[in-house]
């Protein structure tokens, strides 16, 4: 692999997880708080989950630990639907 | 005046009718109240602090000031019995609750062994909270563990003693795990993954006596007499509803209480809801139990639901999932199931639902093993009716969709049944995956 090409892949990745979301599909949680505990920044991850929605908090850094360690594997990255903030309050989000 | 309900058993079934109770009618007065010492808890958290995944101050998904938000009431006490006619439940401290809608959620508990021995100090489950400390502290001085039983809850227990540096003899009594609800391949991975994870697993082996000495475990002998040598017999054969209290006030029970489509029982001011409810799977005669959390929190919606109107939305029991890990492999078990509960449990396990299907007759299975994960697809005449995703789960979330929505398949039935067919890949082409999923 050429390194243009390893630095092609790497900030299409950045790019992605810089504009997703941490999405959880809440049918598939059993509340075992493992999310909430591995978030480097405290984020009740677990609390988004019972109430169905994505973890959309300025202080996600999407650094997926919870999508990592959660037993059943019911987070995952998704895109912010084009017209939303991806901060709460309005902020626009400059990628 | 304001309504009173009372929510018996402090588990999610009941959390869940308080929270939908209280966003209808934010006059109501709303009391839980259960035996558990430790109150409301994520028990499939349990089997994640045993093996040191999470510690034990983090399973709690409500502090005592979430209740209190809510207005709801939580007392830790048990429910000794229901005086239907005068509607009042009689608590064991001697306290007298009245109410105008109850709601019984006692949920369900592990079944014993029925073995001589099963008195001796050793003899453990993993069942609640006080169950998972007893464990990890004995765990410290032990050196060997003996487990026995099936379904979920026994590798749950197995693997929690493999962390904590035990040395670990799982008993099968058949050739192969959880043979009613896993094919021979999917039970292989599994048995696979248990011994690299340093179980021993022991097939055809039958426990048949504890042994002990001063009054703790020293051993087990099996039904071929041969004898085993440990510290502790961990059990898990099952849970059965804690239907006592709905039958001694003189409800219709069968294996659980018997409720309606709204979860009523027959009594108009009783529902039920959880473990210990005993539902018709929808459009069919058949009742069932199910022992899962994600039902127990709709069940208790639902009831909630009627609780604080009139009972009119009906309990769908869907195509309920299980997503859960077994020797580390995450698995989801989609509207599939075998037939009876296996040789190794006495009751349905934890984590099992009944309203999954019998693979039956008319209904062809193919299956699919490829580097990330292990795909099993039970095929209808044009649906897929079933199926078992081990490892990456990716496909999992699409074919939750195209199981739920009896999706007709016809275009890739022929494809599915080809040998060697790459079921991911053909599932994902048809069916492009859950809006959500990001692709990079």
């Amino acid at each position: 692999m050429t390194p243009s090409k390893w630095f092609k892949t790497d900030r299409a990745e950045l790019a992605a997880l810089a504009t997703a979301w941490v999405v959880p599909e809440p049918t598939r949680c059993v509340q075992c708080g493992i999310c909430s505990f591995s978030c480097p920044m405290g984020i009740d991850v677990r609390r988004h989950v019972w109430l169905g929605e994505p973890v959309r908090d300025k202080h996600c850094l999407t650094c997926g630990e919870c999508v990592a360690r959660c037993p059943r594997k019911l987070l995952r990255f998704g895109r912010i639907p084009s017209g939303v903030s991806a901060r709460p309050g309005g902020e626009a989000f400059h990628g | 005046m304001a309504r009173r309900h009372l929510l018996i058993g402090s588990g999610p079934a009941s959390v869940a009718a308080a929270e939908m109770i209280r966003r209808l009618d934010d006059r109501a007065e709303i009391t839980i109240v259960g035996d558990e010492p430790h109150g409301y808890y994520s028990r499939p958290g349990l089997a994640y602090y045993l093996a040191k995944e999470v510690p034990e101050d983090r399973l709690f998904p409500f502090a005592r000031k979430d209740f209190e938000r809510l207005n709801v009431e939580l007392l830790i006490d048990r429910a000794a019995r229901i005086d239907r006619a005068a509607h009042r439940v009689k608590l064991e401290s001697g306290r007298d609750l009245p109410y105008d809608r109850l709601l019984v959620a006692t949920g369900s508990q592990a079944i014993s062994a029925a073995v001589p021995g099963v008195e001796l100090d050793g003899v453990v489950k993993l069942d609640n909270l006080d169950d998972a400390r007893d464990l990890i502290r004995r765990s410290r001085d032990a050196k060997t563990a003996v487990v026995v039983g099936g379904g979920i809850t026994a590798l749950e227990i197995a693997e929690g003693l493999v962390a904590r540096r035990l040395r670990v003899h799982y008993f099968m009594r058949k050739g192969r795990y959880w043979s009613n609800v896993l094919s021979e391949a999917e039970s292989r991975i599994v048995e696979q993954g248990l011994r690299e994870r340093g179980v021993e697993i022991h097939d055809h082996t039958e426990l048949v006596r504890i042994l002990g000495e001063n009054g703790r475990v020293a051993g087990v002998e099996t039904a071929d007499g041969t004898r085993i040598d440990c510290d502790l017999v961990a059990v898990a054969l099952g849970v059965r509803p804690q239907k006592e209290l709905a039958e001694a006030a003189g409800l219709d029970c069968e294996r659980g209480i018997l409720v309606d489509e709204h979860l009523r029982s027959s009594d108009s001011d009783i529902f039920a809801a959880g473990d210990v409810a005993e539902v018709c799977q929808t459009g069919t005669e058949r009742r069932t139990l199910e022992i899962l959390w994600n039902s127990a929190l709709a069940k208790g919606r639902i009831a909630g639901l009627n609780m604080a109107t009139e009972p009119r939305h009906a309990y769908d029991s869907g195509t309920p999932l299980n997503v859960t890990r077994l020797a580390g492999f995450e698995i989801t078990i989609i509207g599939l199931v075998g037939s009876g509960l296996g040789a190794d449990l006495q009751g349905p396990s934890r984590g099992d639902s009944e309203t999954w299907k019998p693979v039956g007759e008319d209904e062809v299975v193919v299956e699919s093993h490829g580097e990330t994960g292990h795909v099993r697809l039970s095929l209808g005449e044009n649906t897929i009716a079933g199926a078992v995703v081990m490892g990456d789960q990716e496909i999992s979330f699409p074919l939750h969709e195209i199981i739920r929505e009896r999706a007709d398949v016809s275009d890739i039935l022929t494809k599915l049944q080809e040998p060697a067919a790459r079921i991911a890949e053909i599932v994902h082409e048809f069916w492009p995956g859950s809006k959500a999923a990001l692709s990079v």
